[in-house]
């Protein structure tokens, strides 16, 4: 057990928990700080896989961008339990069933592919680090990432079409 | 990536580094609070603080043991721990920022060298960005968990007014790194240490104005600093998000913003600057001449008068421009420096293609 | 149109702004420049202890009960000082001169207590001119500040001025550099 296992182990357990918690948590505030949290452990297990550039990008636009989105959104809502629309017992059971299935499918997915194969070699691989990731980004698949860049102008153009109203 | 054998002399080599960037940066905070009323002080025709040691120097001390003093409140209806962990998020974001930043190249201790960079991943621009990013958490927590409708308003505020200028900074740092060609901090400022005039003119100001300015704008607004200090402003807001904070948690968030301002102050010096670089010195012939030890330690004294440089700006522009009404400030951000920032986004990749044909 | 009463009236212009005002770069470069040179300039600053402001003579501070030039007390406690103030802050007692007392106040009656409470009154000089005895003025001093009310409210101990034939260079003193306006010396006897 080296070190990079120990940090291992300390960022699985870490994220395991801190998603548990976001999960269980009242308080939608609670939950989105937990969530960072989650984002946090998830961007120190690609500085363990020596993908910098992912997991700062992962820290810039889900931790820094988004979850504040979130998080100016529960604020300027009213969080207060009594203002909340009870939950019937039906609704629970829809939440179960829906939470069970996505449950069995993943485990599902899990037994049929062969994780041992899957064991990433941490120190070899380089290409999450800037400059491979450009070049690979820009030949092998520009194609996917212009399309993806039009698929974000057009959602940008439709907020703002949603966002003037007159 | 090898964390099996840990070497001792970089580990302990790094751990004094960190201590010693984190002491500099709270010591020099101190002072530049002190520093900040003195200028407020002689730029309003007055004196400022000068009753406590000579000069008024220990004014720092005395303030600091005031706010150690003073009752710590936390209110009745807050979120308890949130309230707290508000100013230690806010600290701590404006602290590791220094990681990354080259204070100086290299010293030679005990036939090793010590880089007198704490950290220098090749992702450096993007790692500042992305604690400037998060430094506003501390606003929203602290704002959010006083209860306090003046605090919720100042959160929002500040979130938005980042999030916005945001968007501004990274594309003026977009058309730096397309000339750079790299993200690294410390690849930066060996870059600017060529040119003419001892390096002067290889400094990125001179390729980047229109990016620098820009840059400069969105640096004055992501630290709060007026005239964009809307979270803050006392005439609609009283205190802003620390309306409700006392004793030292308040200490730790007016501290968290000189910190933010130095670090800032160095991130500018650092990319448009030349960073450690002595101008109209080559400091190649230097070092052979005095020794590569006291060459390092000058360049490091030259970043530091650069940032004291960019802290009185700071301070200056605060006491000569009014603060910024709130729709100025998005129309400012949105509308004159997002697309300013893209054209100079596009002529830079015009003039950089023109230039390789 | 109204004549101007000064030169330095500025003409109002609701033009469009050019497009170097619309940079806002060089209004915010002047400005800069404007709190640049006022850190050179002159301190208004007083700084107090060490300097004092001067006052004009005909400043009016904290009160003095008189004595005339023998050192005898002025004040009679005829009580036409507490009838003029409009701010109703000061009161007197007052008492008989006894046998073998003469050499200590002036006239047969005399006050026993005189007070007047500082943070009352509003240093009109109204007491000064309502006296027929040129028994109280006011100085050229004002009132140090103190931690409780109690400490504004001056006894005759700390309104009357030293003896001038005990202590004349305490008496020189109170009477202060600005002797001319003083009823003690310009009206005496």
């Amino acid at each position: 057990m080296n070190t990079s296992h120990l940090l291992f182990w300390f960022l699985t357990a870490l994220s395991i928990l801190s998603a548990l918690m976001m999960v269980t948590s009242r308080n939608p505030v609670h939950s989105v700080l937990w969530l960072v949290l989650v984002f946090f452990s998830i961007s120190g297990h690609y500085i363990l896989l020596n993908a910098q550039f992912l997991a700062i990008v992962n820290m810039i636009v889900y931790a820094g961008a988004i979850m504040v989105l979130f998080l100016f959104v529960i604020m300027l809502m009213n969080t207060q339990s009594d203002a909340e629309p009870h939950h019937g017992n039906r609704m629970r059971l829809a939440g179960t069933l829906a939470g069970g299935s996505l449950l069995l499918v993943l485990v599902a997915a899990l037994r049929e592919s062969e994780l041992r194969s899957l064991q990433v070699s941490a120190p070899e691989g380089n290409i999450g680090l800037v400059a491979r990731l450009g070049s690979i980004l820009f030949t092998d698949y520009v194609v996917p990432f212009e399309l993806s860049s039009v698929l974000f102008l057009s959602a940008m153009v439709g907020a703002v079409m949603i966002g003037k109203r007159h | 990536m090898q964390f099996l054998s840990i070497d001792t002399g970089l580990f302990l080599e790094k751990l004094t580094m960190v201590a010693v960037v984190v002491f500099a940066l709270l010591g020099i905070a101190l002072y530049t609070t002190f520093a900040e009323r003195k200028v407020a002080g002689f730029m309003q025709d007055r004196y400022g603080p000068n009753r406590a040691g000579p000069f008024g120097l220990l004014q720092p001390l005395a303030d600091g043991v005031k706010l150690f003093f003073k009752e710590e409140l936390i209110p009745l209806a807050s979120n308890r721990v949130l309230f707290i962990l508000g100013p230690f998020v806010a600290m701590f974001t404006a602290l590791i920022t220094g990681a990354v930043v080259p204070w100086g190249s290299e010293l030679e201790v005990f036939g090793r060298k010590v880089s007198l960079t704490i950290a220098n991943p090749d992702i450096g621009i993007l790692y500042v960005f992305a604690v400037v990013s998060l430094g506003v958490f501390g606003i929203m927590i602290g704002g959010w968990a006083s209860n306090n409708k003046f605090s919720l308003l100042a959160a929002i505020r500040g979130a938005s007014q980042i999030i916005s200028y945001e968007l501004a900074m990274g594309l003026s740092l977009i058309a730096l790194l397309m000339v750079t060609g790299t993200m690294s901090l410390c690849d930066i400022v060996q870059q600017q240490m060529t040119g003419s005039w001892g390096g002067l003119l290889g400094w990125n100001i001179f390729v980047q104005p229109l990016g620098f300015l820009i840059f400069l704008t969105c640096v004055f607004a992501e630290c709060n600093r007026t005239p964009f200090d809307l979270p803050e402003a006392e005439s609609e807001l009283n205190m802003g998000y620390h309306q409700e904070y006392s004793s030292l948690k308040l200490g730790f968030f007016l501290f968290a913003e000189y910190v933010n301002m130095i670090v800032s102050s160095a991130v500018v010096s650092t990319l448009f600057f030349g960073g450690y670089d002595i101008p109209f010195v080559d400091e190649a012939s230097l070092a052979v001449q005095i020794g590569a030890n006291l060459t390092a330690i000058l360049g490091t004294l030259m970043l530091l008068a650069k940032i004291v440089f960019f802290l009185f700006l700071f301070m200056w522009i605060r006491w000569t421009i009014p603060r910024f009404r709130y729709d100025q400030l998005m129309q400012l951000g949105w509308k004159k420096l997002l697309p300013l920032a893209l054209a100079n986004m596009l002529i830079t990749g015009a003039v950089i293609l023109l230039m390789n044909r | 149109m109204v004549q101007p009463l000064t030169n330095r009236a500025k003409q109002v212009d609701a033009k469009p702004l050019s497009f170097l005002e619309r940079l806002y770069i060089p209004s915010i470069l002047r400005g800069m420049a404007i709190t640049f040179r006022h850190m050179f300039q002159k301190k208004a600053t007083v700084q107090y202890p060490e300097e004092k402001r001067p006052f004009s003579p005909v400043f009016r501070g904290l009160h003095v009960l008189n004595r005339d030039e023998e050192g005898r007390e002025r004040c009679t406690a005829c009580g036409l000082c507490a009838v003029a103030c409009p701010a109703e802050a000061i009161t007197m007692e007052a008492a008989e001169r006894q046998k073998g007392e003469e050499h200590l106040y002036r006239e047969e009656k005399y006050a026993a207590k005189y007070e007047i409470n500082m943070l009352r009154c509003i240093f009109c000089g109204l007491c000064e001119e309502a006296c027929p005895k040129d028994a109280i003025y006011l100085s050229e001093t004002f009132a140090p500040a103190n931690f409780t009310r109690k400490g504004f409210i001056y006894g005759k101990p700390d309104l009357l001025i030293p003896d001038p034939v005990g202590e004349p260079e305490a008496y020189a003193q109170a009477q202060g550099p600005n002797e001319g306006r003083q009823p003690s010396s310009a009206r005496t006897s």
